[in-house]
C-alpha cells in the first residue's frame, strides 16, 4: 500500500512540474497581457517535436538542442504576437482569446505538415537506473523534470524580483497607464512577456518528451490541463501556478491509481470546475491576481 | 472632455498653475502633452521641438515626466522599486551615478520616503504616496514636471507640504506645470496663471493678478456673493 502510494506520489509530482511549468506560461502572459493563450500548449507540443527532431534526429548535444529549441519556441511565440495579436486594430479581449484559438489550429496544423501524424519517443536525459525507494521506483528522468522545472521557476522568480526589467514587466501588469507615464515601454513588456511564456512552454514540452509519445496533437490536452493547473493555484501568481500544477499531477495520478485511470482528464476539469464554484480567485487568492 | 482653441505656454525655470473646476478639460491637456491621447488636432512644442505623436516613454525620455492623477503609484512594489522604475529611462541609458545622486536629492526633500523605503508602496499614506509618486517621476530627472492634480484628498497641512516642495524645486531650475482644482493653493506659488472652462482658456495672467481678479474670486476662490455684494471683500 505503502509502496503503491509512493509509486502514484512519484508519478504525480512528475507530472506536476510539467503542469506546473506550463501554468507559469499562462499566468506569466495573463498577468502581463489579462490574455489566456489558447496556443500555449501547441509551444509545449513545439517544444517536445523541436527537441525530437534536433537531439534525437540531428544528433545535436542535449544541453545545446535544448538552449535551441527554447530560443526557438521562443522566437514563434515572438513571432505570434508581432503577426497575429499586435496587428488587431480593436484588441478586445473576445477577439483576442479568439485568435489564439486560431493559432492553435495553426500551429497544430504547421505541426502536422512537419512531423506527420506519428508519434515520436526520445530516450530519457540520462540512462541511470531508477532509485528504489521504499520499494517505488524514481526515474531518473522524474529527478530531470523536476530539478528542471523548479530551476527554470526560480529563475524566473528571481528575474521578477531582482531585475529592473522584471520590475518593469511586474509594473506594466499593474497598470499600463502608470508604466508608460513611468517611461517603460509597455509594447516592449508585452513581447517580452510571450517570450518568456512561450519559452517556458517548449520547457514543458521538452522535457516531458521522454516520458510521453510526442506528436502533433500533442499540446491541446497539455494546455488544459496546464491552464487548469494555473486556475487551481491562482491565475497571475508563479507560485500558485506551480502549487496548482503539482496539486493537479498528484491528484490526477491518485485518482488513476486507486480509482480508474479512464479518471485521468475527469478529474483536472472537475477541479477546474470546483475551483471555480468555491475559490475564483485560485488557491493563492492575492489581493489583485493579476501580478506575480 | 472637448477643448478647443487652448493655447498655453510654460517658459523654462517658471512654475505656471493651470485651474478650473472638474470637467474643464485641464486634464485631458496634461494627457495630450505627455502622449496619453491619440487622435486630436494641434501642436505641442517642447524646446521649439514638436513631440506630438511621441508616446509617453518617448516623452519622459525627451524630458517631460508627469504626476498623474490618483498618483498611480505600483502598490504591491517597495518604495525603492518605485523610485527606481521612475528612472528606468535612465537605467537603459547606463546613468547610474546620476541615478545615486537622484535617488538621495528625493530622499532628502521627502524623508519619510527613505524611512519607508522597503515597505510596500501600497502601505504607505495619502501624502506620502503623493510624495512618492512625485519622487518617481524626479527620478527621470524631467525639465519640465506635470502634476495632475496633487493636492487632491490630502488633508491641508499635507498639501502645503507638497506645494512647498514644488516652490524649492522650482528655486532649483525645475520648470513646472501644475495643475489644480484647489485654485487659491495653486495660484500662491505660481509665477503665472491660466484659467481654463469647459474646454477653453478664459483667463490668463500673473497668479498676483488671477488672484485678485473679482471673476476668478467669485468662481474659484470660494468667495461666495454675499460677500460681494457686502464688499467684504476688499
Amino acid at each position: 500500500m505503502l509502496q503503491e502510494l509512493l509509486q502514484y506520489l512519484f508519478s504525480g509530482i512528475t507530472n506536476g512540474a510539467i503542469y506546473g511549468v506550463i501554468a507559469v506560461g499562462f499566468s506569466m502572459l495573463y498577468s502581463s497581457t489579462e490574455l489566456i493563450n489558447f496556443a500555449h500548449g501547441e509551444f509545449v507540443m513545439l517544444g517536445a517535436l523541436g527537441l525530437v527532431s534536433l537531439w534525437g534526429g540531428l544528433g545535436i548535444p542535449l544541453p545545446v538542442a535544448f538552449l535551441l529549441v527554447v530560443i526557438g519556441v521562443a522566437v514563434v511565440g515572438f513571432l505570434f504576437e508581432r503577426l497575429a495579436i499586435r496587428t488587431v486594430r480593436k484588441p478586445n479581449p473576445i477577439v483576442l482569446v479568439i485568435i489564439t484559438v486560431g493559432a492553435s489550429i495553426f500551429l497544430r496544423g504547421i505541426g502536422m505538415l512537419t512531423w506527420g501524424k506519428d508519434a515520436y519517443s526520445v530516450p530519457p536525459f540520462s540512462d541511470h537506473d531508477p532509485i528504489d525507494l521504499a520499494g517505488a521506483k524514481l526515474l531518473s528522468q522524474s529527478i530531470w523534470i523536476v530539478g528542471i522545472a523548479l530551476f527554470f521557476v526560480i529563475l524566473l522568480h528571481l528575474f521578477f524580483k531582482k531585475t529592473l526589467t522584471g520590475k518593469a514587466m511586474i509594473a506594466c501588469a499593474i497598470s499600463k497607464k502608470a508604466a508608460w507615464l513611468t517611461g517603460i515601454p509597455s509594447e516592449r513588456m508585452v513581447l517580452l512577456a510571450f517570450f518568456l511564456s512561450t519559452g517556458m512552454g517548449a520547457v514543458a514540452g521538452i522535457i516531458i518528451a521522454p516520458i510521453t509519445m510526442c506528436s502533433y496533437d500533442m499540446g491541446t490536452m497539455l494546455g488544459l490541463k496546464g491552464f487548469c493547473a494555473a486556475m487551481l493555484g491562482g491565475l497571475g501568481s508563479l507560485w500558485g501556478s506551480i502549487l496548482g500544477g503539482f496539486i493537479l499531477g498528484i491528484l490526477e495520478s491518485l485518482g488513476v491509481g486507486f480509482f480508474s485511470s479512464s479518471m485521468k482528464d475527469a478529474i483536472a476539469f472537475f477541479l477546474l470546475l470546483l475551483i471555480l464554484y468555491v475559490r475564483p480567485g485560485g488557491i493563492i487568492m492575492a489581493k489583485d491576481i493579476k501580478r506575480f | 472632455m472637448a477643448i478647443k482653441g487652448v493655447s498655453l505656454s510654460v517658459a523654462q525655470g517658471e512654475l505656471v498653475s493651470l485651474i478650473g473646476a472638474n470637467g474643464a478639460g485641464k486634464s485631458t491637456l496634461l494627457q495630450a502633452i505627455c502622449g496619453l491621447l491619440s487622435r486630436w488636432k494641434g501642436e505641442v512644442l517642447f524646446q521649439n521641438v514638436p513631440i506630438k505623436g511621441i508616446d509617453p516613454p518617448g516623452i519622459v525620455r525627451k524630458g517631460i515626466s508627469m504626476v498623474p492623477e490618483g498618483r498611480l503609484i505600483f502598490p504591491p512594489l517597495s518604495v525603492m522599486d518605485n523610485l527606481k522604475l521612475g528612472a528606468y529611462t535612465m537605467y537603459r541609458r547606463k546613468q547610474h551615478h546620476q541615478i545615486a545622486q537622484d535617488l538621495e536629492m528625493v530622499m532628502t526633500l521627502f524623508p519619510v520616503l527613505k524611512e519607508r523605503i522597503h515597505q510596500p508602496a501600497g502601505t504607505l499614506s495619502g501624502g506620502e504616496q503623493q510624495m512618492l509618486a512625485i519622487g518617481r517621476s524626479l527620478m527621470a530627472r524631467p525639465q519640465l514636471l506635470l502634476l495632475d492634480e496633487p493636492s487632491m484628498g490630502l488633508a491641508p497641512l499635507l498639501v502645503d507640504k507638497i506645494l512647498k516642495t514644488l516652490v524649492d524645486l522650482r528655486e532649483n531650475g525645475l520648470t513646472i506645470l501644475l495643475v489644480e482644482q484647489n485654485a487659491t493653493a495653486a495660484l500662491k506659488i505660481a509665477d503665472r496663471g491660466y484659467v481654463l472652462e469647459t474646454g477653453r482658456m478664459v483667463l490668463q495672467g500673473t497668479a498676483a493678478d488671477l488672484l485678485a481678479d473679482e471673476e476668478v474670486k467669485r468662481a474659484y476662490l470660494g468667495k461666495d456673493y454675499e460677500q460681494f455684494y457686502e464688499g467684504l471683500n476688499s
